[in-house]
This record gives C-alpha cells, structure tokens and sequence, in this order.
C-alpha cells in the first residue's frame, strides 16, 4: 500500500514525560534547572575547594540528595499516576473506520466519507472546538499537521478528478457525531499530529501569588546572604589585620594567603555556612503541602456527589493556598447554578391552579423512577415517559373528565413547539427541543394524554387521549425576543382553523379578547404566586380562525415574506395583526431547578466578601431570574441596574447613571480617574465601598463596549461597586474577556466555575479554574483546575479547604523561614567572636540534619495537619477575609518574622554565652550543642497555635530524635568507626548532665516564647482580628442554621420560560433537515417561517441536534450560546 | 428506602477516617486573660525563686583571679615577657583571708585567644590522635603548615597541637617563712571520653617506639611521648594536659582545667595564709594583646561562678510578674465586647 511506505504516526498519544532509562538524566536535569537547586550544586562545589570549605561535603550532600530524591519520586509518580489517562486514548491508525454509534467522539482527525444520513450530513458537536457542518469525500494529499482548527487544505483524487478539501470535509479530534447513526471516515492525523493535540500545547502555568511572592524573597534572601557576608568579609579584613596578624605565633598564614585574600575567600566561607538562610528544604516542603492539601481535597465526603458517584479532585497541586485568597468567583449559569433541569412544576387552567409539589425524595433523585406512592398514576397512557412525576390527582380527574379547557390547555402544548420528535420502535419516544422548557412543557402534554409523535413540515401528529390525529401546520409565527411569543395556526382533523399561542404574560395579556378579564384577573393572581416562587411562567391562548379571513391573510404574509425590503418589520406587523382577540387558557410555571444549596453557598460566598459574577449566554430575563432565585439579586437591594445600551454613547451614560447613583460624588471625576489610571496601569482600580447593596446586569451586546479600552474602567468600577454583577448573552471570549480584565486592574485573585466547553476560555483565563464534572461534556473539567460535581462544594472548597490550606501555608512559610533564619543568624553573631573565620556554632551533623529531620516534620505536621475547626468557617465567612487581604504571607509579615528571629538568635547566642563565660566545664562545643537544643525546642512551640495529635507527635518525636540522634552521633561506636566525621564524641554526655546548661536552656525558651505570647495577648485584647473574635465566640452556642432558601414575597413578574434567541420554526417547516421526508416541498407557509437576521440553515447555526435517544431514553437537549456553541445537557426529568 | 444503592455504586466514595476527613483531635491553646496572665505570674514567681537560688550559690563560690602576664613593669613576671628568654621563672605572691573551701580548682586563663578560629580548629588529624601509626608517617594536610618539619612527619601534628600551652605551676603556702608545696592532682581533669575514646596511644611498648622517624611539633620542647616524666601512663596523646588543651575553647577568653587540689592538708581547702605561685613562663601572648591568667575556684551543683543566670532568671521573673500586671490593666480596661 502506498500509505505503508510512509512512517505515520501512531494515534498513541504520548503524554507521559519519561520511561525507565531516561529517568533519571532528564529529571536531575529538570530538577536543576531550578535555582535552588542549582545553587546547592554551586555550593558543593565551593566546598569542595578546601581553603573555602567551612563546612564538610556532606551537609549539602546529604540534603540535596534527599530533596532531589523526593522531587524525583513525586515527579515519577506524576508521571505515572496522572498522565496516562490521556494515553488510554489509543487508536489503531490509517485504517478507515466504521463509526456504529453516533455519539462516539473521535480520537484521530478524519475526512468524512459517507454517513447514515440522507444528503450525508453529519451534526457535529464540536464543543471546544466549533460548531461545523460536515460534508463527506473521498483519499488525499494535504497539509502538513498544524494547530489550525478552523482551516484545512488538502485535494483528493478519485476516478481521475480531482477535489478540493476544506474544513467543512474534516472531522476533528475531540468532536462527538450527534445523530448520525454511522459514517466513513479515513483518518487524516493521528494521535499528536491531530489538530486537538496541536493545539493543546502546554496550557498555560498558574502561579500562585505566594509562590511569586516566596520567588522575590529568595532573590531578597539571596541578597541578604550576600550583604551578610559581606560584611563578615569585611570584619575578617579588620580582623586580620589587626588581631590575626599576631596570632601568626599560633596559627601562621599559608604562603600566599594576606589578609586581603583571606577576606576574599572568607566571603566564600561564609556563603556555604550561612547557606541555610536559603532553604533548600523549602520547595520541597511546599510541595509536600500542596500535595497533601490537594488530597485532603479529593478524599473529601463532604464534597462527594454520591448521586453521579462523583468525588472532588484537585487536578493541580499547586495552586491550594490560592484558594483561600478569592476575591471574585466568575460563575457560569445553567448547569453550574441550575442543573439545567426544567421541571413542569405548576399551572394554571381556566381560573384553577393545580399545585404539584415534587416529592422531595425526586428532588434529590430525579433520575430514579417514581414509586412514591401518591404520584400519579400515568398507567392510563401507554406513551407516557415513564420519569414524569405529577402529585396532583385532580388535574388527571380533569384531563379524564374531557373538560373541554383542560384539553385545549394541553392539546395547546402538544401543537406549539418546534420540538423534533423521533419514534426509534413504537411507544419510544424522544423529544430533542431546542430549550429544556419546550421539552418539559411537550412531556408534560404527552404524559396527560396528548402525545406529540411526529411532524413533517406541514403536518404535525399527536396521539389525544389515545386516538392518532394528525393537525395541518399552516404557520409558525416564531419566537423572539422582541415578540416574546410563538404562534401556530393549525387545522384540526375535523377542519377547524385555531391559532395556538403561549409566550410571556405581559404580551399575552394586551392581546386578549375583553371577554376573558375575569380569568386574566385570576391567572395573574396564579401567576405571581409562581412567579414569586422563582418559576419561569409562560401565558397560554388560543383562538379559532375564521378560513376567509385566513386566506386573507396568509397572501398577505406571503407577500411580505417575499417582498424586498422590510420584510421583518411586515411579518412583524402580519404577525401583531393575526394574535388579538385571544382567549386565555391558562398559564404553565417551569422551575429552572437550582442546583442544591445554591442560595446558601452563594449567600455564604457573599458574606465572606467573595464577589459572584454570574456569566451566562441565556437571557436577560432568565438571567435576572435565576439571579433572584439563587439570592444573588435580592428584593432588598437599592437598585439594580440594567445596562442594555447599543451603543458606545448609550452604554457610558448608563454606566455614569448607575455610578452616579451610587456614588453622587465621585461620578464627576470618573473620567479623570480612568484616564490617570490607564496611564499607572494595574495600579487602578482600589476597592471602594458605598452604602446600600446594588445589583448590576449587562447585556451582552453592551458589554462588548464597556469592554472597550476606553470604558473598561467606568465598567470595573461600576461592577465592582455592585454587591452582584450578572452578564447576560455573553460569548465565551467575552466571559473571558471580563475575568481578565478584572485580573488586570484588580489585584485579586478571580475563581472560574463552569461545566460547559463555553467555559473553557473562562476558566483558563482566571487563576483557579473550576469545573463541575458528572455532567456530560469533560471540556470544562479537563481545562479546569479543581473539579467537583456540585456548585454547593464551592463553598466548601473556598471556605473550609481554600482557608485551611492559606492558613498552613502562610503559617508554614512564616515558620520555616523563621527557623532557619534563626538557625543561620547565630553564626553570624558568632562569626564576632571567631575572629570572623567561618567557624561553624553546630556540630556539622546537626546542620545537616536540622532541616531534614529534626525540624522537618513539624513545620510539615504543621503545614499538613493543622486544623481550624470546620464549623467556624461557615459559621463566620467573614474568616475568610484576611486571606484575600492577604494578610497572613506578605512581605511585611516576612519581614516581621525576620526580625522574630533575629531577636531569637540574639538570645540563643548571648544568653549561653555569658551563662557559659568562666563556668567550669567550659567547653567551646557545649556552646553549640545546648544552643541547637533551645533552638529546636523554642522553634517548635513557637507558632504552634494548634496542636493536633500528630502535630504532638511530631514535635515530641523530633525532641526525642534530636536526643537519640545525638547521643548516637557521639556516642563511642560511631567514633570508632568515622573518626573524623564524628568530633562531637562525648560532648552530650558530659554536657547535657550540668544542670546549669539545663536551665540555660529553660531560660532561653521560655524567653523566646514570653514576648510572642504577650504581645499575641495585648492584641487580641486591644484591636482583636475576625479570628479572635470568632474563637472568642466559639464559647457562645452556634447562630441557629442558615437560613433556608428565601421566598420571594413580590410581585415581580419572573422570566417566561423560553430560554434562547431565536426559534428555529422555519428550520422545522423547512423539511430540509427532517429525517424521512426529505422532498422539500415549497408549501406556502413553509418557506415564510422567518429567514431573518443571520438566521441561516445552512450556516453554523443549523447545527442543533435532532437526534433519537439512545435507548436508556437520555433526552438530547441542546443550549445555543451565543456563540453557537453547542453542548448537550443532562436530560430534563420529564 | 428505594433510594438507596448498592455499595458498589460508590466506588468513587472516599473513605470515611478522621484522617482523611481531617477531624483529627486536637486542641487549641488559647491565650485567653485566664491563662495566660496567672501562667506569667507562675512563670515569674518561679524565675524568681530560681534566680534567687542560683545567685546565692553562685555568690557562695569563691573565686580568686591572678593576672600574671607581665605587662605592667610592676609585675614579677614582667622580665620573663622580654625576648630570648628561655626557661624563665617568676614567682606570683598573693594571700587568702580566709579558708578557701575544697576541693579547689586551679585553673590557667587565656585571653584574647582564637581557639575558636576555623584554620587553627582544623589544623589537627584525628586519625594521630586514636593512635593510627600509618598516619605518623604521612600526617593530614589539615595540620600544614605544621605537617612536617625537615622533611619529617610531625606527631602531633597541626597548629592546635602546637600550639599547646607550656605554662607550668607550682603552688607554695608560706608557713613560717617556709615554703611548703602544695600538692596538685592532675589526674581525671580531661573529659572521661576523650581519655579513653577519643584520644589513644599507639599500642607500641616503649611508647617511643611508635615515634621513630617523626619530629616533634616545633614548639614543643619534648616529645609527646615524654610529656610527663614522673608519670609513664600519662604520656603521649593521653596526657591530661594535653587532652585539656586539644578541646578546644568556644571564645576567645578562655580557661582551662589546669590541677585540683585534692590531697594532703590541703584536701578542705586552701587555708587562710600567704601563697606563692612559682610559674616557669613559656608561652608568648604579648605578641596578639593576649594575657594570662591563673583561677583558684571551688565549684556548687551548678558549676563554677556565674552570676549571670541568677540574674537573667530575676530580670525575666520580675519581668514576667510585672508583664502580668500590665495585662490585667490591659484586659481589665480594653478587653474587646463579648457580644459581636
């Protein structure tokens, strides 16, 4: 074959970054490329030059080795452990595959062949990708393997002729076929050559601000060292030169050697003994944290989703502490907020509302099928979708009582839809609607007896109350968002003309028949009440058409559909025209269910001062609603403004307006601020506060100019003042616009939560990125860097986990450094009575191993195990805070914590010192020996505000090893082995036996410990912090539970319950992407559904996914963001 | 319940451990007014005590301090300090009023001396010093530029070694114009360990044996192996004096275990009288502003005189007692609201 005489590559995707052999020199490699590291190898090289040397080879041997050794062992196990998940995907390659089913995703990059579906289309859910329409060809020169998603040239010669391929021909890596039962493919690009692989590239890093922060404190520390050693270079030159010169009776110079060299290799010296200011430990150790606080987030019950069996992962390790500094969280809405479930909750027929409460027990799991007792009982209707849950009898009685209303009522949803039904065998049906409240309205219908079946474009079937009709679709007056309504005019079996309309209440209502204001006054009252309730409510009419009047009107619609100019504007006013006089029916109420706990996390989030963004392609309306149903807007809020604008003009003085409104004073110079302010660049945009909470919601359209350069600010600002910001009819670039621009002029970290490929560029775009996973599309979690499977586990991530790890890293870094500082600085006080010789204080085991094993474990236990009750961070989001004020790591608190140890060292050095001057065992080693013990002691109790058992542990383990240790170091035997390692022998024994050196030490830990508990006791007692006050409180009984989900008690009118822009009528008349009937027959009305604005079948658009439902009846629904980005959505429960 | 499934449908469920779930017990100091401000009271109260005790024991030790240097034309020694002086002996007079109780230690001081120094700290083998032969013959390069001496190999070598102090002492009390000798116990003043662990002779007998081919260090005016004439056993890298001078002193002022006076008539004590110490003067500290010293003391349970931890523990006691105070004020006036 002439494929095989070329090396193609293998599908096999090679993620992984090692095998057993390269291991080794690649990882040491890697590993030092880090400076640490790197110095440490610098070190060892200087102390192996043996006029420098100060200090043995062995203490940064032994270190470097055990750091370099556990970075190895993590960074196998990486390897290992997490990468291979990707390298499952394997694929045999350059074999053309028979695709059986069509929800299959592709692994390799394909030229489409042929497909099961007439015409050969294909719908694509491309998800990340786009949304493109295929065509199939046929074998193929083409372009080399690039990242280009969107562009693809190649020719393909079949039978002599040649054909051009483009983009429209490819299937790509990563798509999912969507109704197509099977199709051809030869496979372009395997494994990393695939478009997918290209582009993936490495994702970008996040840093977390303490990691930067801890970058520009080793650089300082590393400056300090050097100023140290200077200036003890300095003192060995005077001392030299002075004191040294008459010492040479004892201690003669080496030839060669004067006093200015000696200071030269003396700044040497010094920078290998003081070398533990820079600890080497340190990355290690952060490591360690973050791993073992990641797993303490995975191991989580209490953010295990026992439903979909789903567990929280961290998928990034390093950006813990991070959590705890959010000050923004950017929220996706429907399936992050809303389980994108629309439950037919309630309705109102004929002036009589009909309450169905869901069973809790559905609630929690809506995917069991009911056995509650009282549900009803849909046995009556063999084509009933068996997971409808309905608790009211009495609308059963009535459907069953054939009250004429209650049939017209639900005859009325069967009819008005665009809904595509699919029939696979008889009595399974499946509904793919374009929005989830179409679907739940159409099941709702067939599970009271009135089963839509099937619709060709001129016809549609229901099956009513067991008997097959089949209804004439005459017109589809279609949904938008000015009309706020759709229409059909149908022809009964029987011939009678009706117009069957439902669309939002306000509209409805101007265009009822007088006759029906008694019912409007009683289905207003019904529809507050849901309302009120947070249900999306949609008003349903219905009128019968006189056939003259009809005929009239339908020539005249199809002039206007076809006349030149206006023809919107026409249609609209044929459409206004036909829909008056109506008769009420009644009025259905959707629930856009809430996600559990929504309102109570988001609620927490806001008290702890986080800011939600919420960031949704959907609606204005259905945005603003979810926003009063989730507590984010709130009835007690001043204003909330609406920012709608379109244009540049409208949109700055609507912005102007709502700062105006909240600020009077500062609205004048907002414009002299922005214009300083983009000068300075990041240093913009401070917090500021104003009285009264105030909600803000834009338009998408209007955000795109307040995204523009010269507004961003106005906008930031305006936002920012907001308590709650919800964007509406936004596209994926501009959620990610958004994040950043509040990362640019915000110094604050920004959290992204999303489940949908549409978040993706969000959730990169932010710091922490969050996915929620158990729902269909793993775009989201895949570029996430947390995922859990519930908006509710936020609170617990931010909160409890974000906190906890804050707290043990600041507290972790504050410690370690202020150990080792400690550590270090006693040398240098040393250095001043050693004649500046880089004599070391410690034994050199005992600098080798203070890090490693006698310090290590507990500023580990402290980093790993510290625990802050759990109940207190819900009780008191406001705990919260101090981390995004960043309060606990700065570099004030660093430097306070420098000068913490530079009093210590002072102590641990002078107070042995004059306790030890002229004392009778006076021993130069004694000094550092008892002077390592207070060390050791002191530093562990110093900022051990908690102790856990294993912090005890570890404290007392280290105590008790340091004692085994030294006693073993000492002792005869090791002597005897390694004479010239082990010098110390004896030095424990006879001088820890003094009980002067005993109390020597009590004294210097206690005084190391009194002026940190005093002053840690005045101020708590004079300006105490959130956290005293919350430990203070703990004594008091806990606040009585939060407060469960507030009921709405006004009138405000909620959303109707059509959650997208345009309908797709004409799609559905058109009969071009109808399944069997594939004759487009040119009925009249057919081709005057409304081809209007950008509204192409042809185009991106057209990709919605009519599709059958595989057999475990998992309905397709399809959301169309802005952007045309599709993605299915678990299944309504209906 | 027909909600529940099956264990199996939770295999994704993590385990349930306090470990895992992070409900470790613990517990958690806090510093409230009614810890802490009694707990600095105790503390204080028990410094104090502390301090007290320790001074009274340090004030009950006697200590005696006899600057012989010789700078000062007045001092006896000051004609030893000349130049080309060898073996020059001069006699410090000095009186104590009253019983110097026993056992007394006599120790020798050095000032301004850089034991401590990194190079000279080195500038030893350890493999000499646990009496390794093979090292006689080609010693350390620590030890330069005291490795070898005409071409031979220096035992002991290095600077420490050295540079050993060469001072010695002979103690008279004048009894009636008589000059009666009071008998010094130079055995047991080196740490237990370094006499019989650290430190070892070569298993040659005669010990000399050991040294053939090898200089002795330059300054040294016998060989290691004749360090003690009176003594064979204490000759060698096992010589008390030796072993006193090779550990080396933390600072720069130090001193050293020279002698305890233990036996005779003087096993109490040195008795009220006038004394002479006869010192045959080597060892040159004029050259680096160093001095000399000689230190009679006798020791408590805490060791030799410092009076320096008494205080510090009364400081920090009354410190402590007058901290508390203060906080009462503080909590007693400032403290935040309860409420809140």
């Amino acid at each position: 074959e002439f494929n095989l005489s070329f090396r193609y590559a293998t599908n096999a995707i090679k993620t992984s970054k090692y095998n057993v052999f390269t291991f080794l020199p690649l990882n040491l490699f890697e590993q030092f490329q880090r400076i640490a590291n790197a110095y440490f190898l610098v070190l060892l090289v200087l102390q192996v030059i043996p006029q420098i040397s100060s200090l043995s080879w062995f203490t940064t041997v032994v270190p470097l080795i055990l750091v370099l050794s556990v970075t190895a062992a993590k960074d196998a196990i990486d390897d290992i452990v997490i990468l291979p998940s990707f390298c499952r995907q394997t694929l045999s390659c350059l074999t053309i595959h028979l695709f059986h089913t069509f929800s299959l995703g592709f692994q390799a990059d394909l030229l489409l062949l042929s497909s099961s579906e007439p015409l050969n289309l294909v719908y694509v859910e491309t998800a990340e990708l786009d949304g493109l329409k295929k065509e199939p060809t046929h074998p193929v020169r083409c372009e080399p393997p690039n990242n280009r998603l969107d562009r693809f040239t190649g020719t393909l010669t079949f039978a002599g002729q040649k054909y051009s391929l483009d983009n429209e021909k490819i299937l790509l890596r990563g798509c999912t076929l969507r109704n197509t039962e099977w199709c051809f493919g030869l496979v372009l690009f395997a494994g990393p050559e695939t478009k997918l692989m290209q582009n993936c590239g490495k994702s970008m890093f996040k840093r977390t601000s303490i990691d930067r922060l801890m970058n520009i404190l080793v650089l300082c520390i590393f400056g300090f060292l050097a100023f140290m050693c200077f200036v003890l270079a300095i003192g060995n030159y005077i001392w030299e030169t002075n004191e040294g010169s008459g010492f040479t009776v004892f201690l003669p110079r080496e030839d060669g050697v004067s006093a200015g060299f000696s200071t030269f290799l003396t700044f040497w010296s010094y920078i290998i003994i003081l070398n533990t200011v820079v600890p080497i430990s340190l990355y290690v150790s952060v490591e360690i944290i973050r791993l073992g606080n990641s797993f303490y987030i995975d191991w989580d019950r209490k953010m295990y989703h026992a439903n979909s069996d789903t567990p929280a992962e961290a998928r990034t390790t390093t950006l813990n502490e991070e959590l705890g500094q959010i000050k923004y969280v950017f929220s996706d809405k429907t399936g992050t907020l809303t389980q994108n479930i629309m439950v037919f909750n309630k309705c109102s027929i004929n002036g009589k509302s009909y309450d169905l409460r869901i069973s809790p027990l559905c609630l929690l799991f809506p995917l069991l099928p009911p056995q509650s007792k009282n549900a009803v009982d849909f046995s009556f209707n063999p084509l009933a979708d068996p997971r409808f849950v309905f608790h009211d009898h009495s609308l059963v009685e009535a459907v069953k009582l054939e009250s004429p209303e209650v049939h017209t009522f639900f005859r009325l949803l069967a009819l008005c839809h665009t809904v595509m039904a699919e029939e696979k065998t008889e009595g399974e049906l499946s509904y793919q609607a374009q929005s989830p409240d179409e679907g739940a309205l159409v099941t709702a219908a067939r599970n009271f007896g009135f089963v839509f079946r099937s619709r060709t474009p001129g016809s549609i079937s229901i099956v009513e109350m067991g008997n097959q009709l089949s209804y004439e679709l005459l017109a589809i007056l279609d949904f938008n968002n000015v009309r706020k309504r759709m229409s059909v005019i149908v022809r009964s079996p029987e011939g009678k003309l009706s117009l069957y309309c439902k669309g939002a209440d306000t509209l409805i209502y101007e265009k009822l028949h007088p006759s029906c204001s008694k019912l409007m006054d009683l289905t207003t009252e019904h529809l507050n009440e849901f309302a009120g309730e947070g249900l999306r409510t949609l008003a349903l009419a219905y009128k019968d058409l006189d056939e003259e009047y009809f005929d009239q009107w339908k020539r005249r619609h199809h002039e206007a559909s076809t006349s030149l100019d206006d023809r919107e504007g026409q249609l609209d006013l044929l459409y206004e025209e036909i829909e008056k006089d109506l008769l009420l029916l009644g009025a259905t109420a959707i629930e856009d269910k809430l996600q559990d706990g929504v309102p109570q996390t988001i609620e927490q989030l806001a008290k702890a001062d986080i800011k939600v963004w919420v960031l949704t392609g959907d609606k204005q309306e259905t945005a603003e609603n979810i926003g009063y149903s989730c507590n984010l807007l709130r009835e007690e809020m001043t204003e909330v403004f609406v920012i709608s604008g379109h244009s540049v003009d409208e949109v700055h003085q609507e912005l102007r307006t709502a700062l105006n409104a909240m600020k009077p004073e500062t609205a004048e110079d907002s414009v002299f601020l922005s214009e300083a302010a983009t000068g300075k660049g990041a240093e913009a945009a401070e917090d500021e506060a104003v009285s009264g909470d105030y909600g803000l919601v834009i338009n998408g359209h209007s955000l795109a100019y307040a995204l523009e350069h010269s507004m961003e600010l106005d906008f930031l600002r305006t936002a920012c003042l907001c308590k709650a910001v919800i964007c509406c009819r936004v596209t994926p670039l501009q959620k990610a616009q958004v994040v950043e621009l509040v990362k640019k002029y915000k110094r604050a970290v920004t959290l992204a939560i999303g489940d949908g490929a549409n978040d993706v560029s969000m959730i990169k775009a932010a710091h922490i990125g969050v996915g929620i996973s158990g729902q269909e599309g793993m775009q989201a979690v895949l570029s996430s860097d947390y995922s859990f499977a519930q908006f509710r586990f936020l609170q617990r991530l931010l909160l409890v986990h974000g906190r906890w790890s804050y707290l043990r890293m600041c507290k972790f870094l504050r410690y370690f450094f202020y150990k080792n500082f400690t550590f270090t600085f006693v040398h240098f006080w040393f250095a001043f009575f050693c004649g500046f010789s880089a004599q070391t204080v410690y034994d050199e085991w005992f600098i080798t191993l203070y890090n490693l094993m006698y310090t290590a474990l507990p500023v580990l236990g402290m980093g790993l195990f510290d625990q802050v009750t759990v109940t207190w961070s819900f009780q008191y989001p406001q705990l919260y805070v101090p981390g995004q004020r960043n309060l606990y790591f700065s570099k004030r608190a660093f430097f306070k914590c420098a000068l913490h140890s530079c009093y210590s060292s002072l102590l641990l050095f002078f107070i042995p010192y004059a306790a030890l001057q002229d004392t009778v065992r006076d021993d130069g080693k004694d000094v550092a020996d008892y002077q390592s013990f207070a060390l050791l002691t002191q530093t562990c109790l110093m900022f051990m505000s908690y102790w856990t058992a294993v912090n005890t542990f570890f404290v007392l383990g280290s105590l008790a090893m340091y004692f085994a240790v030294t006693f073993t170091l000492y002792s005869n035997g090791m002597f005897l082995i390694l004479p010239a390692a082990f010098p110390f022998l004896g030095t424990g024994r006879n001088s820890l036996s003094q009980p002067s050196v005993w109390l020597t030490v009590l004294l210097t830990s206690i005084l190391c410990v009194l002026p940190v508990v005093t002053y840690r006791f005045l101020l708590t007692q004079l300006c105490p912090s959130i956290n005293d006050k919350a430990r203070q409180a703990k004594a008091t009984p806990p606040p009585p539970s939060q407060r469960t989900r507030i009921r709405r008690t006004s009138s405000r009118r909620s959303g109707y319950a059509f959650s997208h822009a345009q309908g797709y009528g004409d799609l559905v008349t058109s009969g071009r992407y109808l399944r069997r009937p594939a004759v487009p027959r040119p009925s009249g009305f057919a081709n005057m559904g409304r081809a209007t604005t950008g509204f192409s079948p042809m185009g991106r658009s057209a990709g919605y996914s009519p599709t059958g439902r595989p057999q475990n009846a998992k309905a397709q629904n399809v959301e169309v963001t802005s952007l045309q980005m599709y993605r299915t959505i678990q299944e309504p429960a209906l | 319940m027909t909600t529940m499934k099956e264990e199996g449908n939770y295999a994704n469920r993590p385990s349930n451990t306090a470990f895992t779930q992070q409900r470790l017990p613990a517990w958690q100091p806090m510093l409230s007014a009614g810890v802490v401000i009694p707990g600095f009271l105790l503390i204080g109260l028990a410094f104090i005590g502390i301090g007290v005790g320790l001074l009274i024991t340090s004030r009950s030790i006697q200590v005696l301090e006899l600057d012989y240097t010789g700078t000062e034309t007045s001092s006896p020694c000051y004609q030893c300090t000349m130049s080309n002086q060898s073996n020059c002996v001069c006699k410090l007079s000095f009186s104590i009023g009253t019983l110097f109780k026993g056992p007394v230690f006599f120790y020798y001081g050095l000032t301004n001396y850089f034991q401590n120094q990194r190079k000279y700290g080195v500038s030893k083998d350890f493999n000499q010093l646990i009496g390794d032969v093979s090292y006689f013959k080609s010693p350390s390069s620590d030890c330069q530029p005291y490795q070898r001496v005409n071409g031979k190999p220096i035992v002991p070598c290095g600077a420490i070694a050295n540079s050993m102090f060469n001072d010695t002492f002979k103690l008279y009390q004048i009894i009636n114009g008589k000059e009666e000798l009071v008998p010094f116990d130079g055995k047991g003043i080196a740490w237990w360990t370094d006499y019989n662990i650290k430190y070892r002779n070569p298993d040659y007998t005669p010990l000399k044996n050991a040294f053939n081919d090898t200089e002795k260090p330059v300054f040294w005016t016998k060989p290691a192996y004749e360090l003690d004439t009176s003594d064979a056993s204490n000759n060698g890298f096992i010589n008390q004096d030796f072993l006193v001078w090779m550990r080396r002193a933390a600072l720069p002022n130090f001193r050293k275990l020279y002698r305890r006076i233990t036996e005779g008539n003087y096993k109490d004590g040195l008795p009220a009288g006038n004394y002479s110490l006869e010192i045959s003067y080597n060892y040159p500290v004029i050259s680096f502003e160093g001095t000399k010293k000689v230190t009679f003391s006798n020791v408590s349970w805490m060791g030799g005189q410092n009076e320096f931890l008494g205080i510090a523990y009364l400081v920090i006691g009354s410190m402590c007692v007058v901290m508390s105070v203060v906080m009462l004020i503080v909590y007693a006036k400032f403290r935040f609201p309860e409420e809140d």
